[in-house]
Order: structure tokens, then sequence, then C-alpha cells
């Protein structure tokens, strides 16, 4: 499916510059790590720490590219016009076995539509978006 | 008149922590007129129809109704935006340019509505000198307005919200219709989750939680439709008085984000309503029975592009939470109910976590096969909501004043003889909105 290509801002330019190296990287909150004893990966990347309003205890930490399905709906009417010619499609939303908190949507490629099995295992991929060739996340199901 | 430029709320204003206690200000403010604008699918780009004309419509019929000259009048709080698509980058209109005193907003009067839109075209308010801004929707503007007069910055305050919508589909410009995207929505916009998305997602995850069936929820929707069509300051009242909408009518209905359909999706369109609050000393002089604010809540969004049905509860409960905590009532004090609905399932949050009429979590759905019409014993959502009357994000209010007034004719509740005595509303969403309690009793 084509996608609306992202365009980076200054805080976020890492984020996509590791999309076109094929990789996924998120912030993570150094002080909040230490505090609570576990990952404190945000997304999507912001200029502070959502938990402390800190900025400068953000690191970029490479993620595993692991997750599960957690929820989806199928999208029939959608107000994004590169996406209308595709309707309907799946809509899922992805959690990273890095930090089950954090959410990521997907279209789950290669998923009939509506035939999405909830829980399942998805791995990350890259898709090229057709504006400016910027590399996106995308998952599908493993297996 | 005010001087300077009007400014948002400052956030000192909200209610949004749990532990303030009861409100400082319980009783002591109360809504006495309402005025509605017509109705309309779209602008029709006339300038009598425009936002600006029907605002002002809207802030005289509440005057009106309230029987209060405009010179009493010494606040304004105006909810700003329209939701829709702005006018701007399109030239102002030639007429309606020639119609009102603009100002250097290309947007106002069209798109959006300032106060030194309303203070220049309503020279009758003589005596505003406070104006304030509720931004979101009439819910925020109505927390503001009331604290504002409890706090006495103002003793009689109007509050304005209008709602344009423009030619062409919906949300389908800008952005939506780019090749590229950039600020927030980077990290979401590619995939297209606009519109219901959020809620779909929450409902797929509610039926399963709870082990409930869409078909159970067909109830609600066909008895919000039925409320809309005995609204009659509503579109579809005014537009499709024969659009009655059953059980199999919703069931056939095109999916929008499955699993919500057409009929979970309020309808855009244009309107404009005005409020007239004021203190209770000053309620008691006046021609229509006062309607007290006993309580408001806010409730601010959580991080991330998906709150999750165990997010959104959380954040309805902590709603209901303040709600009673502030008011100093309980559950079964509370006789109307009208919660938000334009997506229709953010309702079933809101109810669950209210407990209201002993709903608990998973339970709605099950509550809607009984009676709930308002002739019945448990009248929910009196108003019909955005389903029953359009998106303006106003009609849970509008319902609540005129069912403690007794003046909501058809929709009259039966309830405590016709005569109920408190009203809870607010909206928009259940991550994030503005909420009160009303009541006939101010003590």
């Amino acid at each position: 499916m084509p996608k609306q290509s992202p365009v980076p801002d200054d805080f976020s330019k890492p984020f996509w510059d590791a999309c076109n190296e094929e990789r996924l990287i998120l912030q993570n909150c150094t002080a909040c790590d230490a505090r609570r004893g576990l990952n404190a990966i945000q997304y999507p990347p912001q200029p502070t720490c959502v938990r402390c309003g800190a900025s400068d205890t953000l690191e970029w930490q490479e993620m595993s590219g692991r997750g599960n399905i957690r929820e989806y709906c199928v999208m029939y009417d959608c107000r994004t016009r590169l996406l209308q010619a595709d309707q309907p499609f799946n809509i899922a939303c992805i959690e990273l076995e890095d930090d089950r908190s954090v959410l990521m949507y997907s279209h789950l490629p290669g998923t009939p539509v509506d035939q999405v099995p909830i829980g399942a295992k998805v791995e990350l991929i890259f898709e090229v978006t057709p504006a400016t060739g910027q590399k996106i996340p995308e998952w599908r199901v493993v297996g | 008149m005010t001087t300077g430029p009007t400014q948002n709320a400052p956030l000192s204003m909200y209610r949004s922590k749990d532990g303030l206690g009861v409100w400082e200000h319980r009783g002591k403010v109360a809504a006495v007129g309402i005025g509605h604008s017509p109705t309309a699918r779209r602008w029709d780009e006339t300038p009598e129809t425009s936002l600006g004309a029907w605002s002002i419509m809207a802030l005289r019929n509440a005057l009106e109704d309230a029987g209060v000259s405009p010179d009493q009048v010494d606040g304004l709080v105006i909810s700003p935006g329209s939701l829709g698509e702005p006018w701007s980058p399109r030239p102002i209109p030639e007429d309606f340019a020639n119609m009102f005193q603009l100002t250097d907003n290309p947007n106002d009067g069209l798109s959006q509505m300032s106060a030194e839109f309303v203070l220049k075209n309503m020279p009758e308010l003589t005596n505003v000198n406070f104006t304030m801004y509720g931004p979101g929707c009439m819910s925020n503007a109505i927390c503001v307005a009331a604290q504002a007069i409890g706090d006495g910055l103002t003793q009689t305050c109007l509050v304005l919200t209008g709602r344009n919508n423009l030619a062409g589909r919906y949300g389908q410009y800008g952005a939506n219709a780019a090749d590229t995207v950039s600020g927030a929505g980077q990290f979401t916009a590619p995939w297209g989750p606009t519109g219901p998305t959020g809620d779909a997602l929450s409902f797929s995850q509610y039926l399963r939680k709870y082990n409930v069936r869409k078909e159970m929820f067909a109830p609600f929707v066909v008895n919000e439709k039925r409320n809309g069509l005995m609204f009659p300051e509503g579109f579809f009242a005014q537009h499709r008085p024969e659009e009655v909408v059953s059980i199999e009518d919703y069931l056939a209905a095109r999916w929008i984000v499955k699993p919500l359909n057409l009929y979970d999706c309020d309808i855009p369109m244009c309107v404009s309503v005005a409020y007239l609050f004021t203190t209770r000393e000053r309620a008691r002089d006046m021609k229509q029975k006062p309607v007290y604010l006993l309580t408001h809540a806010t409730t601010k969004p959580t991080f991330g592009i998906w709150q999750t049905l165990e997010g959104a509860e959380a954040s309805t409960d902590s709603t209901a939470r303040k709600l009673y905590e502030g008011s100093g009532l309980t559950p079964a004090d509370i006789d109307i109910e009208n919660m938000y609905d334009g997506y229709t399932t953010f309702h079933n949050y809101y109810l669950e976590s209210l407990r209201w009429h002993g709903v608990g979590k998973g339970d709605a759905l099950h509550f809607y096969q009984g009676d709930i019409s308002v002739e019945g014993p448990h009248p929910i959502s009196s108003s019909g909501g955005n389903a029953g009357s359009g998106r303006t994000r106003i009609w849970m209010h509008t319902d609540s004043i005129q069912q403690l007034q007794q003046r909501a004719g058809r929709r009259q509740v039966r309830i405590k003889n016709g005569r109920p005595e408190t009203a809870v509303s607010g909206g928009p969403m259940p991550q994030t909105g503005d909420f009160m309690i009303w009541g006939t009793d101010p003590d």
C-alpha cells in the first residue's frame, strides 16, 4: 500500500534515518529507566520524556524488531487520499516485545483483510514510501 | 469593552485532579438561557447562514430566552474552533465582508469565532469586560464560564460555540490529501487511522473482553436516533424527520471502521449554540428556572498512539470520581445521563464508570436490552447526542438544562413525574474532555 512519506524534523530525524538503514530505534529515558528498573521507551518520539519531562536524558535505543498483535480494526472509509484505493484494509496495533506499553500501527501486509490473528507474533519489515523514498516501519505475521 | 486579545483559559481554571473535594462554587453558578441557530448539512456560502451570523443569532436567542438585556452581560466565553475545514486560504466572500465587521483573522466568522468578532458585530453588548476561550468544544467553555463566574471574574456570561461544515467530504483536505506528512502526524498518518479508528480498536477489545456482540449495541444507537428526532433544534428533526433508524438498519449500515459503522459516526453539520450563565443571586430574577452547576471536571489525555480499552476505562473512571467528589453526589443521585456519544461507543465507558442505574464494567450492552427510552425507567442519553442530532458536541448540555427546566418537550423524561433534579453531561473523548453535573437545587 502506498503510504504518505514522513517528513523528518529535528527531533525525529534520527528515527527516520535509522528506518532508511532498516533499523528501528526509539527514545529511552535513562533517568526513568534507572528509577523504574525497566525500559522507559516512548513512541512517537517527543522533544522531552513524557514521564519526567527531561530532554537531556533521552537516548536512542535499537529495538528487537519483534512484537505481537494487540488489536485491530478494518478501515473502509479513510480520510487519507493515498490509502483510499486499497480500502478496506487492516489497521493493527502492534505491542513491542521490548516494552509492551509501546504501540505502533501496522497494515499487516500479507494478512487478509479482517482475518487478523490477535496475539500473533510479528516481525519488523520496512516499506519504501513513494513520494520521497523514505522507508517506514511495518510488521508482518511470523510463520 | 474588553481590552487586549482574548486568551485561552489557564489550566488552573480546570478541575483535572482527583482529591480536590467539593467544588468551592457548587450551586453558585446557574444556566438561565439557551439559544440555538438553525442547522444545515453544509454551509451554502451566504452571509446570512455563516458561522458568524448564526453565532450572533444564537447569542441573541440565549439572551431572549433568559429575558436578559444585552447591557446586563459582562462576560463572553467561546469555544472558538469549528472542528471542520478552515475557510482560509479562500478569499473572504464579498457579501460576507459587506455584512460584518471583520477581524485580522481570515477565518473569523467563517470557520472560527473570536470574541473580537462577536463584540464588533454585537454593538448591543456594551458592558462585556471579560472574555476568554475554552478551546475544543462547548464542554470546555462551560467549565471555563462556570469557574469564571464562581471566581468573580464575570457576573452574567454568554457561552458560545459554533460549527461550520464546508462543501466537500469532511476531513479530506490539507494533510490528508497530501503525499507527504509532517509534524505529529508523521508517526500515525501513513497508516490512515483517521476518524473513529481509536475507538474502533477499543470497541473491538471491549466486545472480546466482555464477551458481548456488536448486535447488542444496536438498541442504544436506535434510541439515540429516536431521541434526536424529538429534538426540534437538531439536524435530523429539522431536515430528515422521516429518517427513523431500526435495529435492522443499524446492522445493515456500511462500515466506516469495522466494528464501527455509519450510524456510529456523527454527521458533520452547521449550527451555533449559546447559553447564558449567571450567579445564583441574579438567576433568581430571570425568566427561566435556573439550572445550577454542581461541579465541573476535566480529564486529560495520556500519551501514545492508542489509549487501549484499559486506558479509556481508566480515564472515564477518573472523570466519574472527580464528578462525584466535586458535586458531593453519588451514582444513585443522578437522574439525567447525557454523556458524549460521537463516536457512539464512547458512551459505554462513561456509563459504566458513572455506574448510572447500577451499570458496571462490561454491563452497558446488556443494559441496553431493557427499556432505555425517555418514557421508561432508564432514560439513557435523553438528548440523543451527536448520533441523534449531528456533530456539535452540545446536545447533551442543552438537553440537560431543558430536562431540569421541564421544557424538553417530547423528550421530557417520565422519571420523578417528569421533574428530574440532576443531570450529568460532557465530552468529547473518554481519554480527554470536560464534564459537569447540573442540579435544580443549588444546595
